[in-house]
């Protein structure tokens, strides 16, 4: 019965696998039973073997993270639809803007009507992209806040922080990385920036938006702009510009969260 | 779109070999992530009705190398083994350890081979397609890799042969 062919080491190593037809395995079988040095090693590879589907098949039956799935059920157009609804969405909001712009002129302090409207636009922007959210809220979520935290501050290139909430009756519910602001045709790249979203009992929700100022403005007062259903307090402190919004909050609830948020910021 | 609901059953496929690879579970689901934007973006390359698996560990393979080579130009891809290293003191997942640590001292390309062989349990054809490389030289690399993941988990000292052995 015996092919004659000699025992190569690919033999060997089909063996370890099991691909080996059962005629072939016998004979490599036979072969190994009588060098037992060989027959220890090969044991030892099939303990290998083993031992790495022992150490990695776990992973299989972990949770797989939402922004995994996210993505994975994005498909291959996604790209362009994605930019198509983030337009609409912003000429959505251009139109309350407008009237709010003017009102922002005449102020007295900064922020600028340029950095607030910049950063109070965008980020009523991202509020009404992202808080309607229910199952893809966030890219990574709260329960990963070490990672969230230090893939954003790498991200935007300086140290950002996700104040805790708890106290004013909001969890973290995570965090995404969205495009920074301007046309990187007509200047420098712009910095991405980091978007914490927060949830109450309710299921009420709060944005807290962060941006990377070029220079550092030193600090302004917080300022409070409204773009229909979305309250936007914001501010700029040094080299960070912060945005707060909701679309369930009064004015003075979102102004208590600002300072909650402005406090844990500057201990 | 039935290959969204494929892609999605093999996203914990994907988690196992890539975090068999780098090593990091973070590390780990970005690799699987870029990939699953790369075989979006890439996604009129793959032939439908051929195994979308096999594209999917093609697809990761060319993200995990270039991003290798763009973090690390010199030394990623060397056979150089580095010092041993530092273990644990206690704990009774001391093999297992060992076995991660010893994995990621492979060489890339033996690691690659190893784990869509013995995890991912490719045919030698399908390994062999998936990294673009003749099948000659998957026996010889899932060879040398093999070997030098058995002497580096002999080189350790005797209690965690030990914990082999139990």
């Amino acid at each position: 019965m015996s092919s004659d062919l000699p025992i190569t080491e690919a033999d060997l190593q089909a063996y370890v696998d099991g691909r080996l037809a059962v005629g072939r395995r016998a004979e490599v079988e036979a072969w190994l039973a009588t060098r037992a040095s060989e027959a220890e090693r090969i044991a030892q590879l099939r303990d290998q073997r083993e031992a790495l589907r022992a150490f990695y098949d776990p992973v299989l039956h972990e949770p797989v993270p939402e922004r995994l799935t996210r993505v994975a059920r994005r498909g291959p157009r996604s790209r362009g639809i994605a930019l198509a609804a983030g337009w609409v969405a912003l000429g959505a909001v251009a139109g309350v803007l407008a009237g709010w712009q003017l009102h922002s002129l005449q102020a007295s302090r900064l922020p600028t009507l340029s950095e607030g409207a910049s950063i109070a636009r965008s980020a009523a922007v991202a509020h009404a992209t992202y808080s309607p959210e229910v199952r893809h809220p966030v890219e990574v979520a709260a329960d990963q806040q070490a990672h969230l935290v230090a893939w954003l501050s790498k991200r935007l290139g300086a140290p950002v922080r996700a104040p805790a909430l708890d106290a004013a009756g909001l969890s973290l519910v995570g965090g995404r990385l969205l495009p920074g602001e301007g046309d990187p045709a007509s200047g420098p790249q712009p910095a991405p920036v980091a978007q914490f979203m927060y949830q109450g009992s309710k299921g009420q929700r709060v944005t807290l938006y962060v941006r990377t100022e070029r220079r550092d403005h030193g600090e302004t007062a917080f300022r409070f702009a409204r773009e229909g259903s979305v309250s936007v307090f914001y501010w700029i402190d040094r080299k960070f510009g912060y945005a707060l919004s909701s679309g369930d909050l009064d004015r003075a609830e979102l102004l208590r969260l600002a300072n909650l948020v402005y406090k844990q910021l500057n201990p | 779109m039935d290959e969204r609901q494929a892609i999605v059953d093999l996203i914990p496929r994907l988690r196992r070999y890539a975090r068999a690879l780098v090593g990091d579970r973070f590390a780990a689901d970005d690799l699987v992530q870029d990939t699953l934007e790369r075989a979006w973006a890439k996604f009129h390359l793959y032939r439908g009705g051929t195994d979308l698996r096999a594209w999917l560990f093609t697809v990761m393979h060319n993200v995990h190398v270039n991003r290798v080579r763009a973090l690390r130009p010199t030394d990623a891809l060397t056979d150089e083994l580095p010092e041993v290293a530092q273990r644990a003191a206690q704990g009774d997942s001391l093999m297992v350890r060992d076995l991660d640590r010893a994995l990621a001292r492979l060489p890339e390309e033996q690691r690659a081979v190893l784990l869509l062989v013995a995890l991912e349990d490719m045919s030698y054809e399908e390994a062999a397609r998936a990294l673009g490389i003749p099948i000659g030289t998957v026996m010889s690399r899932l060879s040398r890799a093999r070997e030098r993941l058995r002497t580096t988990m002999l080189e350790l000292p005797a209690s965690a042969k030990l914990m082999v052995v139990k």
